[in-house]
């Protein structure tokens, strides 16, 4: 990791779009869904490795080793993301002119499939209208819901949450 | 006075984690835990744990609390569980003096495992005894465990993971953070947990802190100033947040005063959160068939927790004479698991404590 950039990182929790962008693979790999792995830190933790059924993401025995992924095994099932404590994993994929963006939630109330929602990056701020066109729960999950967001392509790498609209 | 062959005083993630190793064994336990429930911290963890798969990875503090009790359920026959039960006694001949609903008894041990935890530090500014000023382990168990809100707007002090999260938990409970304001010049939790609050809105400010609570009968107001390179406050630079609860999140110091009743060898280590007891590589103390886990030995995770609990418990069952199948196998799967856990740069601080304090196989 570049120490200026992980420098500016601690001070806001913010990582730099340089930074997140060398989390992605080249665009025309994003023609099929992909994992992007958001953990910037050595941390004693892996099961993303471990839940993953491609070994499309290897950390070694020594598990503060940040995880490597290996996009062309990865098939973007989502499993990942739905196990990451971190919540720092979400599955993107560029279909045309509409980006999708496959995340875990914990706020209420509770996405539902056909609604729009706000479309928020990393700072919090909103970037754009999304719609939401799945929401899985799982006991595997921990109930955390496994929400897939479909917006403009231009918010692709910006993306990263949502809100949902209270009383919608 | 009763005897009992193991006692374990404190059933959280430590305790009952070694529990679960001396029942499994054939040990008769004698689990004694000061709150109504079981679980220590871990009864209002909300949040899913880091980790391996070992120490539960994945799973919420409230599951892996579950998974810790349901592990007890095969062995009650064995199980003698005093709960709201408080150990205000310790003698070096072993015996503990405990009292439960207004009635005092005594307790003489043949081994015992101090599984204390930790207990909340707080913080000097002015007015900080208002009400609406809480330690975010209260924020906590009001929030979580009762189903409570704390309140309407929160400022949070502390960005260490109990700050980090605790916030991202009131958002979720659908309470204001204002703020999280550190006094270091960095976030000094995990990323990935400031990343959560950070995409939910919430301002993060490092070298900041707060210099006074406002209002008469209750908060109504926190004033926060930039700090100076030497954590001073800088005149000229405070701002007033519009919350009516403050929440510390300042570090945890280690409950080791049991154990500092018998005089064990202990010594005062700022990176492990205050007095700590001196152990062995197996988590002994100073004094023969007296062991202590978790917390108490320095402040770190559950996850680290459970698996010293585990640790103590096979050197407790060789003092019994009690043996353990592939006993020495698993101590060293566990010392390689508590390796792992404390390897990486984000416990380099923990490692100059335990470089400091002594033992317990770092």
């Amino acid at each position: 990791m570049q120490s200026e950039a992980i420098l500016v990182f601690d001070k806001t929790g913010i990582p730099s779009r340089a930074l997140v962008l060398e989390q992605f693979p080249a665009l025309d790999v994003l023609a099929q869904p992909k994992a992007i792995i958001e953990c910037y830190q050595e941390i004693p933790c892996n099961p993303c490795s471990t839940v993953c059924p491609f070994d499309a993401i290897f950390i070694p025995e020594d598990i503060n080793v940040r995880p490597q992924i290996d996009f062309s095994a990865c098939t973007g099932c989502g499993l990942c993301a739905q196990i990451c404590p971190g919540l720092a994993i979400t599955i993107r994929q560029l279909k045309g002119p509409v980006a999708v963006l496959n995340l875990p939630y914990e706020m209420l109330p509770m996405p539902q499939q056909g609604h729009t929602v706000k479309v928020i990056d990393r700072s919090g701020a909103f970037l754009c209208d999304g719609l939401v066109t799945r929401v899985t729960v799982s006991k595997r999950s921990e109930n955390t819901a496994y929400v897939r967001v479909e917006l403009p392509e231009n918010y692709l790498v910006d993306a990263m949450t949502i809100e949902v609209p209270h009383g919608s | 006075m009763n005897n009992a062959a193991c006692v374990i005083v404190g059933a959280g993630p430590a305790g009952l984690s070694a529990a679960y190793e001396l029942l499994k064994a054939g040990a008769p336990v004698t689990l004694i835990e000061r709150s109504h429930v079981l679980g220590g911290q871990l009864s209002k963890q909300t949040h899913k744990f880091f980790g391996s798969e070992t120490q539960f990875a994945s799973l919420r503090g409230l599951t892996i609390m579950e998974t810790l009790i349901e592990r007890l359920k095969p062995y009650q026959d064995r199980l003698t569980l005093h709960e709201q039960t408080q150990v205000v006694g310790l003698y070096s001949d072993k015996v503990l003096t405990c009292v439960k609903d207004d009635i005092y008894f005594k307790i003489q041990a043949t081994t015992l495992i101090v599984a204390t935890g930790a207990s909340e530090k707080a913080l000097p500014f002015e007015q900080n005894d208002l009400p609406g000023v809480y330690a975010a382990g209260a924020v906590q168990t009001l929030m979580n465990q009762y189903g409570v809100k704390p309140g309407r707007r929160v400022l949070m002090v502390g960005s260490g993971n109990i700050g980090l999260i605790v916030a991202y938990q009131l958002r979720q409970a659908g309470v204001e953070v204002a703020a999280i304001v550190e006094a270091s010049d960095r976030i000094s939790g995990y990323l990935v947990h400031a990343s959560k609050c950070r995409r939910l809105g919430i301002p993060i400010l490092t070298q900041h802190s707060i210099k006074a609570a406002l209002g008469e009968s209750h908060v109504n107001g926190a004033v926060v100033w930039q700090l100076d390179e030497h954590w001073q406050g800088l005149p000229g630079s405070e701002v007033t947040y519009d919350v009516d609860t403050i929440c510390l999140a300042v570090g945890l110091a280690p409950l080791s005063d049991l154990l500092l009743q018998v005089g064990v060898k202990s010594r005062f280590v700022n990176e492990l959160g205050g007095v700590v007891p001196w152990v062995d590589a197996h988590g002994q103390t100073s004094l023969e068939g007296v062991y202590a886990c978790g917390d108490v030995t320095g402040i770190e995770e559950a996850s680290s927790a459970m698996v010293e609990g585990a640790l103590v418990a096979l050197r407790c069952l060789e003092y019994l004479g009690i043996p353990v199948a592939d006993g020495d196998a698993r101590r060293k799967e566990f010392q390689t698991q508590l390796h792992h856990l404390r390897h990486g740069p984000h416990a380099a601080k923990l490692r100059t404590g335990y470089a400091k304090r002594g033992d317990f196989s770092v």
